[in-house]
C-alpha cells in the first residue's frame, strides 16, 4: 500500500536544495517530524514496544510448554530424545553468529562503511538461510518417522512401517513408551514453526535493507532502519536460545 | 499528503483536510490521521448497525415463551455474532481508533501519529478482519459464543477459523494502534506539555494503548493455537488427546479481561473531557483520573480467573482473583467522584455532549457496582451465566462505551466535520436512548437474581414479563441510535457551519481551524493548562469562544 504513499516523505529532497551540503541530514526526513533525531527515538521507541509484543506473543507457547511439561513430564523425556541436538546446536551457533553481524551492520552504517555494511547483511541473510536449511532437514526426518502432531503422530503404529534401521536406531530403545506423545511434537513444531516463521520474515526484511544499503540510503546520520532490523533479529535469535534448551537439551 | 504544496504554499482561506484532496483513492490510502479516524468512524458505525440488527432479532424471539422468530440454532449464531461483532469491531476500535485517531496528534499539536503508514495499515487491518467476519456470516455461521470456548469451538461444524483468524487480525490492527499511539504521546509532544499537562483523554489513551500492546499477543497466540487445533488436531486443548480446554479459558481471559478495559477506559477519558468543559471549570484531581486509568489497566491484568469460578479453578486461585478483582473497584470510583466534584458549583451546560457524560455516571456507577456482586465468590457462584452478569456488563460495555463513543462523537462532531448539529433533536435522542436502556437491562438484573440462565433459547413462563419489558426496552433504545444517525447525517448535509471552539474548551485541537487544515496547525502551538477554561470568552456574534488569557498548567 505504501507506493502511492511515497509523496509524504520522497519530495523533502528538493525542499532542501538551497542549503545542500555533502548530505543533507534531513533528506529522510518524514513530513511530521521536527528533526532526525525526534524521528530515529520514535522509531527506537516504536520497535522495542513491537518486540515485548513478540515477546508476550511468544509467552503463550512457553507457557503452554511449561504447563504440558508439568502434566506430561514423561512425554518430554521420552519425545525429546527424538530431536537431533547437533543440528540444534549447529543452528544456535549460525543464528548467534547472524546476531553478531546484524549489529557489526549498525556499526558500519554508523561509521559510514557502505561496503561493510552491504557484506554484514549479505552473512546475516545467509545465515538465515542456513539456519532455515538446516530446520528443514530436521522437519523432514522427523516426517520421515511419523514424530508429528496430533493425528499425524505414526511412530510405530500398527500397519505402518518402522522406519527404524540399522543407520537409524530408535533412540529411546528401553524406555518405557507413554501415552500422548504427539503433544510433545505439537509444540515442538508450533514453537520452532512459529520461530521460522519469524526468520523468513527476517529474511524479507534483510533484503530490502541490502538494496537500499546497495544504493547507499544510509549513513551516520540515518541508520534507523538498520538499527530497527537488527533489534528483531536479536530477538529472533534471542528466542531461539530459549527454544533450543527447553526442547533438545532438558531430559 | 501533498506535503510539498501545502507547506509551502500559503494557507487558503476554505481548504481544509476534507477538500484538499478528492477521490476515493485519497482516502483509502491516506496517510492523514484524520481520515483514517473517519473511515474507522464509518466502519466502526457499520460494525455496530450489523451487530444491533442482530441484538434486535434476539430480542425479538426471546418476546415469548418457545419460538417467535426463529430456531434454536440460528438463535445460538445470532447471539455469538451480536458478541463478536460487537467487541471486536466496534467496542475495541470504536473510541481510540475512531475518535482517537482524530483527536490524539491534534491534542499533542502534532501534525500527524509517529507512524503514519502503520496508523493506514492498521485500518486495512481492521478492514480485513472485517472481511473474514463477513465471511463467517456467509459460510455457515458461528455458534461458539463470542468466547471461542474449547471443547465446543473445536468440534462445532460452524465457520470458526475464519472468525478465529479474524479476531487475529484485529487483534494486530489493535495493536499498532496502540503501539503508535505510545509512541506519539512520547515523542510528539509540543513544547510545555508534560505527561501531567496532558488532556485526560491521552492519559486514557495512553493506559489503554499500553493493554493493547501488552495483553492482545497473548490473544493472538491463542486464537492461532485454537486455529491450528482445529486444523491439524494439536491437542492442545483436546482432553480426548491428552490437551486441556480450562487453558484455553486461562489464555482467552487473561487478554479478553483486560480487553474489557481496552474498552472502557477510552470512555472514561472521553467522559472526562466532557465532564471538565462542559462544566466551565477546571476537572477537580486531575493526577487521580489520569493515574487512576494506569491503575486500572495495571491490576486487569491480574483479575481474570473471576470469569472462571465455577471452571475448575483451584479454589485458592478463586479467593485471589476475587480478592485482586475488588481492587479494580478503588480506580473506578476515584474517576465516579472526581466527576461529580468537577460537576460540583460548575455553571454546567446541559447539552447533548454532557447529556451522554452524566447519562454515562448514572448507568457506569450500576455497572460497575454490580460488578462487585459478581467479583464476590459466594454471590457469583448464583448469578454465574444469568442474565445478571448480561446486564452487568451491558451497564459498562454499552452504557460505558457507547455513551463515552457517543458523547465523544457529538463532542468532536463540530470539529471532525465543520457542522453543527441540532442541539435539541440530540438532547431528545440521548435520553430516549437512556431510557430505552434501561428498560432493556434492568429487567435483566431482576430476571438473573431469579436464575433466568444467559444465552438460552427458551424459558419459563414466570420469566416473560420481564422478557416483554427488556424487548421493548430494545426497540426504544434502537429508535434513540436512529435518531443520532439521522441527526448526524442531516447535520451534515444541512447543519449550520461550526466555529473553531464551540465549546470553549481549552485544550488544543480546539485551537486550529474547523475543520483542521491537512498539516492540523500552520505552527506548533504553545501547551498551557488543558482545562483552563476561564482563558475563553463567549462571543454572541460568532458563537464562538475566543481566547482572552493564557493559563499555564497550575495542577
Amino acid at each position: 500500500m505504501s507506493s502511492t504513499t511515497e509523496t509524504a516523505h520522497a519530495p523533502s529532497g528538493h525542499a532542501h536544495d538551497a542549503h545542500h551540503w555533502h548530505e543533507d541530514p534531513e533528506a529522510h526526513l518524514a513530513h511530521h517530524f521536527d528533526t532526525p533525531q525526534q524521528q530515529f527515538d520514535s522509531g527506537k521507541l516504536g520497535i522495542w514496544l513491537f518486540l515485548v509484543t513478540e515477546i508476550l506473543f511468544f509467552s503463550g507457547l512457553f507457557c503452554a510448554y511449561t504447563i504440558y511439561r508439568s502434566y506430561h513430564p514423561e512425554v518430554f523425556v521420552y519425545a525429546s530424545k527424538f530431536l537431533d541436538t547437533n543440528m540444534g546446536f549447529i543452528n544456535t551457533l549460525v543464528l548467534i553468529f547472524s546476531s553478531l553481524t546484524a549489529a557489526w551492520a549498525v556499526r558500519n552504517a554508523q561509521l559510514n562503511q557502505k561496503k561493510a555494511l552491504v557484506i554484514n547483511i549479505v552473512l546475516t541473510v545467509a545465515c538465515a538461510c542456513a539456519f532455515m536449511c538446516i530446520k528443514y532437514v530436521e522437519y523432514s526426518h522427523k516426517a520421515h518417522w511419523g514424530l508429528l502432531p496430533g493425528d499425524a503422530y505414526t511412530f510405530n503404529a500398527p500397519g505402518v512401517e518402522s522406519p527404524v534401521t540399522q543407520d537409524h536406531p530408535d533412540p529411546t530403545v528401553g524406555m518405557s513408551r507413554p501415552d500422548n506423545i504427539h503433544i510433545f511434537f505439537g509444540i515442538y513444531f508450533f514453537m520452532t514453526g512459529l520461530h521460522g516463521f519469524h526468520v523468513l520474515a527476517g529474511i524479507i526484511v534483510w533484503l530490502w535493507l541490502l538494496k537500499r544499503a546497495m544504493k547507499g540510503e544510509f549513513n551516520a546520520k540515518y541508520f534507523g532502519p538498520i538499527d530497527y532490523a537488527a533489534l528483531y533479529w536479536h530477538i529472533v535469535d534471542l528466542i531461539w536460545i530459549y527454544l533450543f534448551p527447553l526442547l533438545y537439551l532438558i531430559h | 499528503m501533498s506535503s510539498t504544496t501545502a507547506t509551502h504554499a500559503p494557507p487558503q482561506a476554505g481548504v481544509n483536510y476534507l477538500n484538499a484532496r478528492r477521490g476515493l483513492l485519497s482516502w483509502v490510502f491516506t496517510l492523514d490521521h484524520k481520515r483514517i479516524g473517519i473511515m474507522y468512524l464509518v466502519g466502526v458505525m457499520g460494525a455496530f448497525l450489523l451487530g444491533g440488527v442482530f441484538a434486535l432479532k434476539l430480542r425479538t424471539e426471546l418476546l415469548t415463551v418457545g419460538k417467535t422468530i426463529m430456531d434454536a440454532d440460528t438463535y445460538n449464531q445470532a447471539f455469538t455474532l451480536h458478541g463478536a461483532v460487537m467487541v471486536f469491531l466496534f467496542i475495541i476500535p470504536g473510541i481510540p481508533a475512531a475518535l482517537g485517531n482524530f483527536c490524539l496528534p491534534l491534542m499533542l499539536g502534532a501534525k500527524d501519529v509517529a507512524f503514519p503508514r502503520l496508523n493506514l495499515m492498521s485500518f486495512h487491518l481492521w478492514m480485513f478482519g472485517a472481511i473474514f467476519f463477513v465471511i463467517v456470516l456467509l459460510t455457515g455461521g458461528l455458534d461458539t459464543g463470542w468466547t471461542f470456548y474449547t471443547p465446543y469451538s473445536t468440534t462445532t461444524t460452524t465457520s470458526v477459523i475464519w472468525a478465529v483468524m479474524g479476531a487475529f487480525i484485529l487483534g494486530f490492527s489493535s495493536i499498532f494502534t496502540g503501539l503508535n499511539f505510545i509512541v506519539t504521546i512520547h515523542k510528539m509532544r509540543p513544547p510545555g506539555m508534560t505527561f501531567f499537562k496532558m488532556p485526560l483523554f491521552l492519559w486514557g489513551l495512553y493506559a489503554t494503548a499500553l493493554i493493547q500492546i501488552l495483553a492482545t499477543p497473548v490473544l493472538g497466540i491463542t486464537l492461532l493455537l485454537l486455529a491450528i487445533e482445529r486444523a491439524f488436531k494439536l491437542g492442545i486443548f483436546d482432553a480426548t488427546l491428552g490437551g486441556d480446554p480450562v487453558l484455553f479459558q486461562h489464555f482467552f481471559w487473561f487478554y479478553s479481561h483486560p480487553a474489557v478495559y481496552i474498552m472502557i477506559l477510552p470512555a472514561f477519558a472521553v467522559i472526562s473531557e466532557l465532564i471538565a468543559v462542559h462544566s466551565r471549570k477546571e476537572i477537580f484531581g486531575y493526577k487521580f483520573i489520569g493515574l487512576s486509568s494506569v491503575a486500572i489497566a495495571v491490576i486487569g491484568f491480574v483479575v481474570w480467573g473471576h470469569h472462571m469460578f465455577v471452571s475448575g479453578q483451584s479454589q485458592m486461585a478463586s479467593i485471589v482473583f476475587s480478592f485482586l478483582t475488588f481492587f479494580v473497584a478503588i480506580p473506578s470510583a476515584i474517576k465516579v467522584f472526581n466527576w461529580l466534584a468537577t460537576l460540583y458549583k460548575g455553571s454546567i451546560r446541559i447539552n447533548t455532549p454532557m447529556l451522554y457524560a452524566l447519562g454515562f455516571i448514572w448507568l457506569f456507577t450500576i455497572g460497575g457496582v454490580t460488578g462487585l456482586f459478581l467479583s464476590t465468590m459466594s454471590t457469583d457462584v448464583h448469578l454465574h451465566d444469568t442474565y445478571f452478569v448480561v446486564a452487568h456488563f451491558h451497564y459498562v460495555m454499552v452504557a460505558g462505551t457507547l455513551w463515552g463513543f457517543l458523547g465523544g462523537l457529538h463532542h468532536w462532531w463540530p470539529k471532525i466535520t465543520g457542522k453543527m448539529y441540532h442541539d435539541g433533536v440530540g438532547m431528545f435522542a440521548s435520553i430516549t436512548a437512556f431510557i430505552g436502556f434501561n428498560l432493556t437491562f434492568f429487567p435483566q438484573f431482576i430476571m438473573g437474581t431469579r436464575g433466568m440462565p444467559r444465552r438460552y433459547y427458551d424459558y419459563l413462563e414466570e420469566f416473560q414479563f420481564l422478557h416483554v419489558l427488556s424487548t421493548v426496552g430494545a426497540y426504544v433504545l434502537a429508535v434513540g441510535l436512529f435518531m443520532v444517525l439521522f441527526l448526524l447525517i442531516h447535520s451534515l448535509m444541512k447543519g449550520k457551519k461550526a466555529p473553531d471552539n464551540p465549546w470553549g474548551a481549552a485544550s488544543l485541537e480546539w485551537q486550529t481551524a474547523t475543520p483542521p487544515i491537512t498539516e492540523n496547525f500552520h505552527e506548533t502551538p504553545k501547551a498551557g493548562n488543558p482545562y483552563a477554561v476561564y482563558d475563553f470568552e463567549y462571543d454572541p456574534q460568532t458563537g464562538d469562544y475566543k481566547r482572552v488569557a493564557f493559563s499555564d498548567a497550575t495542577h
